[in-house]
């Protein structure tokens, strides 16, 4: 037998994990204990499976152990012993349980560092070891965050159940803040080199799978999807055989995915088709326009700059505003892009991308000793190895 | 469940009421009146308090009792009144939160089982 690897435990896991603790907290009827048995599950399959083998069942593995634990740890709590022992199995597949056990972690009664390691831990199977290390905090930390948040959701009576019509929208939007929060910290700030147990951006695209599949009617949810999956396509291209990264100008776009992009793409005008415009979709659209230009040089920057200006009208935020002055660089040029980026200055004085846009902006307009000053200032201001060795390399060179 | 919503007054609140001319501020009171009847079936209990300038707190931890003038904590926001609530579910209790029409915050607490 070969060791199975640390991503096919962690797809294991992940696709039976969720199920086993919707099933269980259905059966339990008790959020707290049934999402202790899972975990319970969970670590046992990570101390068998690397050395037998992922079994040919791994749902019944988990449930069978869980199960057990179960009739073990609850032997005075007659009504939830009574309740596991006449189970059967397998057990019936009931699609709405694995969402409420998403919208039931991210209650906007928990704070979000709970909501995030609670969805981590119950829905994608995580262990609090995982979580720890992906997030780089102390495992006792992550602990009791779990432990508080588990407790609030009995104490307080957070309700195990989809919300209603007049709250979803709202409940649907934590969800998804929680599965972006995921992604940004798997992809978007991950250094490339490094191998972990778990890739939290592989958790982040299994969620939003998940919810597009459960609620295909909601745009917004396959916009992440999309976008997500978009990032994605351009993975092997990021970053260089140093382990640096590549500018999107500089990446060898034969080495994208372009069939996972084309279909990204589909997904993006099927939910534009629902006509209920949103951040994450209009976000989507415009990665897609990168995504979809065979060159640099080709890029669509007018198309871009309208995203924007669409997406500053639903989700104003100084940031996207940055973006937006990036891109009006190619439309309009570095001095119309430059009394853009000047504007926000109080919001952004402390985003070391604001001074490394000025920085580009500045010595594009022949600015020298201005651009090196900006250039300065967004070096002190990031802690990323990759992007203070592009930094570097300017000051070095420009 | 039970809860208690904790109305919370702020500065600016209590600011704002002040300048209501009399049929702003009869239109304010019918909207808690309709609020009260639109929910009377969840309601158990409820109080309104007057300002905090009547409060009298006594400390306990200090050897001797110490009474003082004036509210507990010396803050900005204040409690104003409560209602106790009999509902399903936290859900049931944010939403009577979010449907008050006056004062601008209110805590939400489950009463001991």
């Amino acid at each position: 037998m070969t060791p199975p690897t640390h991503a096919e435990l962690a797809r294991v896991v992940r696709d039976h994990a969720g199920q086993l603790a919707a099933s269980l907290v259905h059966l339990v009827g008790d959020f707290g204990a049934a999402e202790d048995l899972v975990q319970d599950a969970v670590e046992a399959a990570l101390r068998h499976w690397p050395v037998e083998g992922i079994p040919a069942r791994p749902d019944g593995w988990l449930y069978t152990v869980a199960r057990r634990r179960g009739l073990d740890v609850l032997r005075r709590e007659d009504r939830y012993r009574e309740k596991l022992a006449l189970v059967p199995w397998p057990a019936p597949p009931r699609p709405d349980d694995r969402l409420r056990l998403v919208f039931t972690c991210c209650h906007p009664a928990l704070p979000r560092a709970a909501q995030v390691a609670l969805t981590l831990r119950v829905v994608c199977g995580l262990t609090t070891g995982q979580i720890a290390k992906a997030f780089l905090v102390p495992e006792s930390t992550v602990a009791q965050r779990i432990t508080r948040a588990k407790r609030k959701i009995g104490e307080a009576g957070i309700p195990y159940r989809i919300p209603a019509a007049d709250d979803l929208a709202g409940r649907l939007a934590e969800v998804l803040a929680v599965i972006y929060l995921l992604f940004n910290e798997g992809y978007l700030s991950s250094g490339g080199e490094q191998v972990r147990s778990r890739d939290l951006a592989d958790d982040a695209e299994f969620l939003a799978a998940l919810l597009h599949q459960l609620m295909p009617a909601e745009a917004e949810v396959a916009g992440l999807l999309a976008l997500i999956r978009l990032h994605r396509a351009r993975e092997a291209a990021r970053f260089g055989p140093d382990g640096g990264i590549v500018t999107l100008a500089e990446q060898d776009r034969s080495r994208w995915d372009h069939d996972a992009i084309a279909a990204a793409g589909r997904l993006i005008a099927r939910a534009a088709a629902l006509r209920r415009p949103g951040p994450y979709q209009l976000q989507a659209a415009i990665v897609a326009c990168h995504a979809e230009a065979p060159r640099w040089a080709e890029t669509d920057w007018t198309q871009i700059v309208v995203l924007y200006d669409m997406l500053l009208h639903l989700a104003p935020s100084p940031v996207a505003h940055l973006h937006r002055a990036i891109a009006l660089r190619y439309v309009a040029g570095p001095a119309a892009a430059l009394s853009e980026v000047d504007g926000l200055g109080a919001a952004l004085d402390g985003y070391h991308l604001f001074h490394a846009t000025r920085a580009e902006l500045l010595r594009e307009l022949g600015r020298a000793d201005q651009a090196r000053t900006a250039d300065e200032r967004a070096l002190t201001l990031t802690a990323n190895p990759a992007e203070q060795t592009i930094l570097r390399q300017r000051l070095n060179w420009a | 469940m039970k809860y208690v919503l904790m109305f919370v007054e702020t500065e600016q609140f209590a600011a704002d009421l002040a300048t209501l001319d009399e049929p702003e501020r009869e239109r304010a009171y019918a909207r808690v009146q309709q609020w009260f009847a639109d929910n009377h079936e969840r309601i158990t209990h409820h109080a309104y308090l007057l300002p905090p300038d009547s409060a009298t707190t006594v400390r306990l931890d200090r050897g001797e009792p110490m009474v003082t003038d004036g509210p507990y904590v010396e803050g900005k926001e204040i409690i104003s009144g409560y209602v106790e609530v009999e509902v399903a579910d936290l859900d049931e209790a944010l939403r009577l939160a979010k449907s008050w029409p006056a004062c601008p915050v209110v805590e939400i607490r489950p009463i001991a089982a």
